[in-house]
């Protein structure tokens, strides 16, 4: 073969080639290395991943405590070596912390990688690996605090319903109650009675984030907000004239239990929760901007939330009739809400406008208690302005101090809030909403109440906040 | 006892691995022909332990006695392939033997663990490849008119791609299979041999003005098939290729720069064209907001990857088989689920050592025909790793490629063989050259 006249530049261009190629290889297997040291445990505690499982035969899962070390759930393995998952405080945690066996729910599931993977120290679990010893799972510390935990669930009682407490500044969850509950020690024991739920009482149902409701009166926050916003200037001069009957033409709607509020400005109809007033309110409102405004308020949309919830809806359109807007107004109609919806709006306006997403999870720590994760508070961005929400705290500021909310009247700390009487069915009692946040000048808690059928939301509802709010400021 | 082992193995083989890996880049730097062997000793070594514990972890979780058989014939046809190789080619370039050796050996055993009957078949083609291949060098020192035929390459090469693509079958979208009588073929295999011969052959020749206007048709033509069939990974492939060749051949830039920017174009315009290629990019950028249906491959190769970390689960203590096509896109994920990811970066960096080899032979032949030849398998080769591993990793949206040696797939495993026995004849050719230079300088 002859030997043709070799371009002088090709080997010196072979050379540069291949540099360029390791180049990119190395880049690649760096960035291998940092998924594997930085992400890949994000990554994998994913529902998709059917390996965690596997973690099982290694690992002994860790525990879930509550901010101040209760023992929620732990894992205990009898001499035989069969593990056992146990809730100390039966009921109480039941839908938050949720169960495992039957499946998983709540912070079981939620957590399911970081209490399967374990951080002891690696000469440990060398060791155990060789002898054959599982290895102590991480325990997840969460943001629940036990006493009000149990005063949200005592206050209660045994009424439907559900209460969700939250710092509004951080987004941490202090307390979450649904009712009726099940004990998630017995839960395989009562799988079948629990699923076909004979009495329609849905007990595995987290009412808190799965229960959607009529708002009722609470629905007068944002009814009030377009009205502010469509009225920056004059709203001080509205007026409304309650006999407690408003009439529409063929339209009639009712104050609460026909009370006649007399003569009414914006900040006395929204204290005493006219529904006249509102209902005339209503028909002012720009429909499509009002729309817009419940949209923003994370209406129809998907909320900050890593525990299954249900969409709460608006269906108002630019074509709603006169029925429909005096309905929707005061918060009755097709309007659907989970209380922890509620609680994040009212915590936006605590906030500062704010929202916190809302967290359950403050760390993770190994079996020795060294921490191995923290979870920060995060913005999940404005909901509504500044002004605006200075504006409606003094508007729920008033409801307390001359309205509905008399329940919440103290000296310790001034609240605020709205309570709300929802109707669902003709004939049954109203569903009691209060939700509300202390103290109002700086906020440091929120909470939402809901008691199915408890008629009157100032009798039933705001006295169950009062409680949160004295165990909370009294710690 | 046997977790003990278990454990112990894992560990073992990853150390191996990285030793293994060291060996093959200190070579590198050696100098003296004794100490090159003695590294090269030593790596066999460490591939037969490797193999040997794989083996035998894998026996012992599963205890089916026909693990023990298949590691038997394997090491048979090991030791015969090393051994015999050595006889016929005195001058063949151990350091890619090995290389192929051990990249088998992981290739089967992941793909025994993964399932027996696949990987008994691929030991059986890989044989028969590794016999056949092994008249290849013996061809290239003889056979002087290979680079007399451009035309016969081209022609041919376009010629299989074109049945390809009007009679191929589909799979996973790309038209790469041809159904023959129950056997079904992969042509483009052979075809990215043939294509680098037939570039070789015509920058040889010449690479005047009019020469690199008719070879850049030509290899516009093998691209276009490539596309049609929507074998877009393999198009990829001939085109950087291509655009390398030209490259070194004519040493000029405007033609690298000007390549790479109507790349850049045919890119764009394949991503508007395509609704695949959209969904890849999209499932490469952002896998989690739709886990259950675009970003499902990719988010599994990731928790196999992620939940085996840095030591791996264990041989057959992960769940691999849970990646779609796991024994060929997704081998190196396996590797990493199960035996490590410092054991997948080790494989990766092999790879890598094979292709410098390739490099450090191409600059070594004198003849441009040869030169030509050995980079652009080269780099034929490492793009392949590199769209298969980048794609696995999500260093680069998926491609749907395989890794040489190691996936499962008959022409693949062919066409493989047939290129590191080219390369390995230019490297015998050189080797049996300068020992005549040397016989003739020591006579005068
Ligand atoms: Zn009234």
């Amino acid at each position: 073969m002859k030997k043709t006249n070799p371009n002088p530049n090709a080997n010196r261009n072979i050379l540069r080639l291949a540099y360029v190629v390791s180049g990119v290889f190395v880049c690649m297997l760096l960035y291998l290395g940092y998924f594997l040291q930085f992400e890949s445990g994000g990554v994998i505690n994913n529902a998709y991943n059917p390996r965690v499982d596997l973690l099982s035969e290694r690992v002994v899962r860790g525990e879930i405590q509550s901010s101040d070390g209760q023992i929620l759930a732990r894992t205990v393995t009898s001499e035989d070596g069969t593990e056992r998952r146990e809730y100390p405080f039966g009921s109480l945690y039941a839908h938050v912390v949720g169960y495992t066996g039957k499946g998983r729910t709540g912070l079981e599931s939620l957590n399911n990688f970081y209490l399967l993977t374990s951080h002891v120290n690696l000469a440990e679990q060398v060791f155990n690996q060789f002898s054959g010893i599982k290895n102590l799972g991480d325990n997840v510390v969460t943001t629940l605090d036990s006493n009000l935990q149990q005063t949200a669930y005592d206050l209660l009682g045994d009424r439907r319903g559900a209460v969700v407490a939250m710092e509004p500044d951080t987004g941490k969850i202090l307390a979450m109650v649904s009712k009726p509950d099940y004990d998630p020690n017995t839960i395989a024991e009562d799988w079948e009675r629990l699923t076909a739920d004979e009495e329609g009482e849905a007990r595995l149902l987290n009412r808190a984030t799965q229960g959607l409701y009529a708002p009722g009166s609470t629905f007068k926050i944002l009814t009030l907000l377009e009205y502010l916003r469509e009225h920056p200037d004059d709203w001080e001069e509205f007026h409304f004239d309650c006999d407690g009957l408003y009439e529409n033409g063929e339209y009639t709607i009712q104050c609460y239990h026909g009370e006649a509020h007399g003569s009414q400005d914006l900040m006395q109809a929204f204290a005493n929760s006219c529904n006249g007033a509102f209902a005339q309110i209503g028909l002012e409102l720009d429909k499509g901007k009002f729309r817009t405004l419940t949209e923003e308020m994370l209406y129809n949309q998907e909320l900050p939330l890593s525990l299954s919830y249900s969409r709460s809806s608006f269906s108002m359109t630019e074509d709603g009739d006169t029925w429909e807007i005096l309905q929707t107004a005061i918060g009755q109609g097709k309007t659907q809400v989970t209380p922890i919806h509620q609680l994040l709006i009212t915590a936006a306006i605590a906030n500062g406008g704010t929202l916190m997403k809302p967290y359950f999870v403050d760390h993770v720590e190994n079996a020795g208690g060294q921490e191995v994760k923290k979870f920060m508070p995060s913005s999940w961005g404005k909901l509504i302005s500044a002004e605006e929400a200075a504006s409606l705290t003094q508007f729920m500021s008033r409801v307390v101090t001359e309205g509905t909310g008399s329940a919440l009247r103290t000296d310790a700390y001034t609240a605020a809030g709205k309570t709300g009487s929802a109707e669902f069915e003709t004939g049954r009692e109203t569903h009691a909403w209060f939700t509300g946040f202390a103290p109002a000048e700086a906020p440091q808690i929120a909470v939402t109440v809901i008691v199915e059928e408890g008629g009157s939301g100032g009798k039933a509802a705001a006295p169950i906040a009062r409680g949160i709010f004295d165990a909370y400021f009294s710690e | 006892m046997t977790t003990l082992i278990l454990e112990g193995s894992k560990y073992l083989m990853i150390f191996l691995m990285i030793y293994y890996a060291y060996l093959n880049f200190r070579f590198f730097g050696e100098k003296y022909d004794f100490r090159k062997l003695k590294l090269c000793r030593k790596q066999n070594g460490a591939m037969f332990l490797i193999h040997f514990l794989g083996f035998l972890s894998l026996y012992l979780s599963r205890g089916e006695e026909k693990i023990l058989v298949f590691y038997g014939a394997q090491v048979l046809f090991f030791a015969f392939y090393l051994g015999l190789s050595r006889v016929f080619y005195r001058n063949i370039s151990r350091l890619l033997l090995n290389n192929v050796c051990l990249l088998l050996s992981v290739g089967f055993l992941m793909l025994a663990r993964l399932d027996m009957e696949k990987a008994v078949r691929q030991f059986v083609i890989a044989a028969a490849a590794a016999v056949i291949s092994w008249i290849i060098p013996f061809i290239i020192d003889r056979v002087w008119q290979l680079s007399r035929i451009p035309w016969i390459y081209g022609g041919a090469g376009l010629a299989l791609l074109l049945t390809v693509c009007v009679a191929g079958v589909t799979s996973y979208g790309a038209k790469m299979t041809l159904e023959l009588g129950g056997i079904s073929l992969q042509p483009t295999e052979f075809v990215k041999i043939s294509y680098v011969f037939f570039v070789a052959t015509m920058f040889y020749r010449s690479t005047d003005f009019r020469s690199v206007a008719v070879t850049t048709a030509m290899a516009a033509a093998h691209v276009l098939v490539l596309v049609l069939s929507k074998d877009l990974g393999n198009g990829l492939i001939f085109f950087l290729t291509y655009l390398f060749m030209l490259f070194v051949a004519t040493g000029k830039w405007l033609y690298l720069t000007a390549g790479l920017g109507a790349g850049c174009l045919a890119s764009a315009g394949a991503y508007a064209l395509f609704p695949h290629v959209q969904t890849r990019v999209a499932a490469w950028l952002d896998p989690w907001s739709d886990v259950a249906n675009k970003g499902y491959q990719i988010a599994q190769s990731l928790f196999a990857m992620g939940t085996g970390g840095w030591m791996g689960m264990g041989l057959d203590q992960g769940l691999p088989g849970k990646i779609p096509v796991v024994e060929k896109d997704f081998m190196i994920s396996a590797i990493g689920e199960e035996l490590g990811g410092l054991f997948a970066i080790c494989l990766i960096l092999i790879c890598l050592g094979c292709f410098l080899q390739f490099m450090m032979i191409a600059t070594r032949m004198q003849a441009m025909f040869y030169k030509l030849i050995a980079f652009g398998l080269g780099c034929e080769y490492i793009i392949q790793v590199f769209l298969t591993v980048g794609g696995a990793v999500k260093f680069i949206p998926l491609t749907g490629m395989t890794l040489p040696l190691v996936s499962y797939g008959g022409s693949s495993m062919v066409g493989t063989f047939i290129l590191f026995s080219v390369i390995q004849g230019l490297y015998i050719l050189k080797r049996n050259e300068e020992e005549d230079d040397e016989e003739n300088e020591s006579q005068s």
